[in-house]
């Protein structure tokens, strides 16, 4: 067990200081000059001088690269290009609207795949399996960036309901929560549907039912926990398209999050911002699936003895 | 067959047929005509106007080209190079395997489009920048399937005899390995197709993708947005077009993989 989790660790330093370096290099990507990408072409010969300074691009690269990485581990990232303020502090302020987003379209993907997906395992082959099926072929066919506008001119507009954007009232999560969390329900529920056939079949389910236990408790208590491996594999993947998604999500719903904060920088050229919003988002989606890893392998005994 | 099947291999058909077609076909897209501004669909045109008065159903028909160019030339590129470098870890296995998948790993924690809109964003807007963020991103998953698979067969008889015949390592991939593992690379490609439509969208929608005034749905979409009070009709037209045809190739994936036996591959996320 702690050898495991000493490699699980070791290997995620490793991706991660693999994807800094890739975001340390983007800023390398700019075609040209990236200060007077930044600055405009306007900008005094002094201003570009301070700012190439600044940045350390007169630096050679590798020295770059140390001094960028030298300051992650202090947590500082250097200051915004277009508000002056530390990018540290900008991101603290972001960062807890992207969680309570991300965490309630989790919760919103849970709620709708669940019961989905194990009336479809239930039930294999007949009309509530077909019905699931459908659902979760909308559900992955259909871009955020459609459902969203479709959900706002339907319970905003027509229905008022929910607020169209914005965060002023507590029903403003919901629309933007169901559009994040619509494609992950999809998967999801497919995943379970597949997963609790496979235990369905076994021998202990055969003889829990034998035994005159209800549907409820065979599929709760002796089919759920066993088929929970590979769902929980594929949710901890997929929160990755849940953090990816939330760029477009916050920006349809003017969330005021880290996917927000991610394209008003693009669109302000503050490529610094830019590259911290980049690796906060990315460094969460590391720590999330190696604690996945961790988790399950301290609940699963068939990954213990592996 | 399936009538979900007939119906979504002529939903895909006719796209391809439009894409292939409009340019030549579709004569002006951008003709501004201030009068129809906003307005709804008509028996003359069925999609509407937009906030210039250009007709959208011309538009749209011109944005399939735009999707499945992009489209295209990603999985093209991504099969290519991901297969390669798939087979090549694998088939040499220790050390080089253990940095190729160290490689992919570092490409994978970068979640959903993230990469692409960063890349997009860095290297400015256009469909050649489109094209390289897309397959930068792209081309994981291949190598990820085509791994797994050569790693299942490379101990298999057939190839140990051909190895003990002296074939150059290169045959024996692309003559005893590459057939085996192609049907579940179709299966992924054909995924593949459907998501990178999504993302070229998604990074349109965006403004990282392709500029206006060329229709490209994503965009269109955008703009149908930010008139949703006003002109709802906007966002409707692109999207319907971008949904039929996503979800036509989704099934088609669904039923290819179910009649060749695969598990979902590794490209949804």
């Amino acid at each position: 067990m702690g050898s495991l989790a000493a490699h699980r660790l070791v290997t995620a330093a490793i991706v991660l200081l693999g994807v800094s370096s890739i975001t340390f290099f983007l800023l390398h990507l700019v075609p040209g000059d990236p200060v007077e990408v930044m600055l405009g072409e306007s900008a005094n010969i002094a201003d570009r001088a301070q700012l190439r300074a600044e940045l350390g691009l007169d630096a050679p690269l590798l020295q770059q690269w140390m001094t960028f990485h030298k300051g992650l581990l202090t947590f500082d990232f250097g200051s915004s290009l277009y508000s002056k303020k530390p990018i540290a502090a900008v991101l603290a302020e972001r960062i807890p609207w992207t969680l309570i987003l991300a965490v309630a379209s989790l919760c919103i993907a849970i709620l709708i795949a669940v019961p989905l997906g194990v009336l479809a395992a239930l039930r294999p082959n007949t009309l509530w399996d077909s019905v699931a099926a459908t659902v979760s072929l909308l559900g992955v066919s259909i871009p955020n960036f459609l459902l969203g506008p479709l959900l706002i001119i339907i319970f905003s507009i027509g229905l008022g309901w929910f607020p169209v954007s914005g965060t002023e009232r507590i029903t403003s999560i919901v629309l933007p929560a169901l559009t994040l969390g619509a494609s992950l329900a999809a998967i999801l529920s497919r995943m379970i549907r597949a997963s609790l056939l496979e235990v369905l079949s076994e021998e202990y389910i055969v003889s829990a039912r034998a035994r005159g236990l209800g549907a409820l408790v065979v599929v709760g208590y002796h089919a759920m926990p066993n088929a929970a491996l590979p769902i929980l594999t594929i949710l901890g993947l997929q929160l990755g398209a849940l953090l990816g998604g939330a760029v477009i999500t916050e920006m349809i719903f003017a969330w005021p999050g880290v996917g927000q904060l991610t394209i008003e920088a693009i669109q302000r050229r503050d490529y610094p911002l830019v590259q911290a919003c980049v690796l906060v988002i990315s460094f969460a989606y590391v720590a999330v699936n190696t604690l996945t890893d961790l988790v399950y392998a301290r609940v699963d005994p068939r990954i213990r003895m592996q | 067959m399936r009538v979900a099947t007939i119906m979504s291999i002529v939903v895909v058909g006719s796209w391809l047929t439009v894409a292939l077609l409009s340019p030549f076909v579709v004569g002006e897209v951008n003709a501004i005509n201030l009068e129809r501004l906003f307005s709804g669909p008509s028996s003359s045109a069925i999609f509407g106007f937009d906030d210039l008065g250009r007709d959208i159903g011309p538009r749209i028909l011109r944005g399939a080209t735009v999707s499945c160019t992009v489209a295209f030339f990603v999985v093209t590129i991504s099969v290519v190079i991901g297969t390669t470098f798939g087979i090549f870890i694998a088939w040499y296995g220790g050390l080089v395997d253990l940095i190729g998948v160290r490689v992919m790993d570092v490409f994978l924690a970068f979640p959903g489009i993230l990469l692409a809109i960063a890349l997009a964003a860095v290297l400015g807007p256009g469909v050649e920048n489109v094209l390289i963020a897309l397959s930068i991103v792209s081309w994981v998953g291949f190598a990820r399937l085509s791994r797994a698979q050569t790693l299942s067969i490379k101990h298999r008889d057939h190839v140990t005899v051909a190895q003990a015949l002296g074939t150059p390592v290169f045959t024996i991939c692309r003559r005893h390995i590459l057939p085996l593992i192609v049907a579940p690379i179709i299966v992924e490609a054909t995924f593949a197709i459907a998501a990178v439509i999504i993302a070229e969208a998604g990074l349109s929608f965006l403004g990282l993708g392709v500029q206006p005034p060329t229709p490209s749905w994503g965009a269109m979409i955008k703009e149908g947005t930010r008139y949703l009070l006003i002109a709802p009709h906007m966002a409707l037209g692109p999207g319907l077009a971008l949904f039929s045809i996503v979800i036509a190739i989704n099934a088609l994936g669904d039923r290819l993989r179910d009649s060749l036996q695969i598990k979902r591959g590794a490209f949804q996320n």
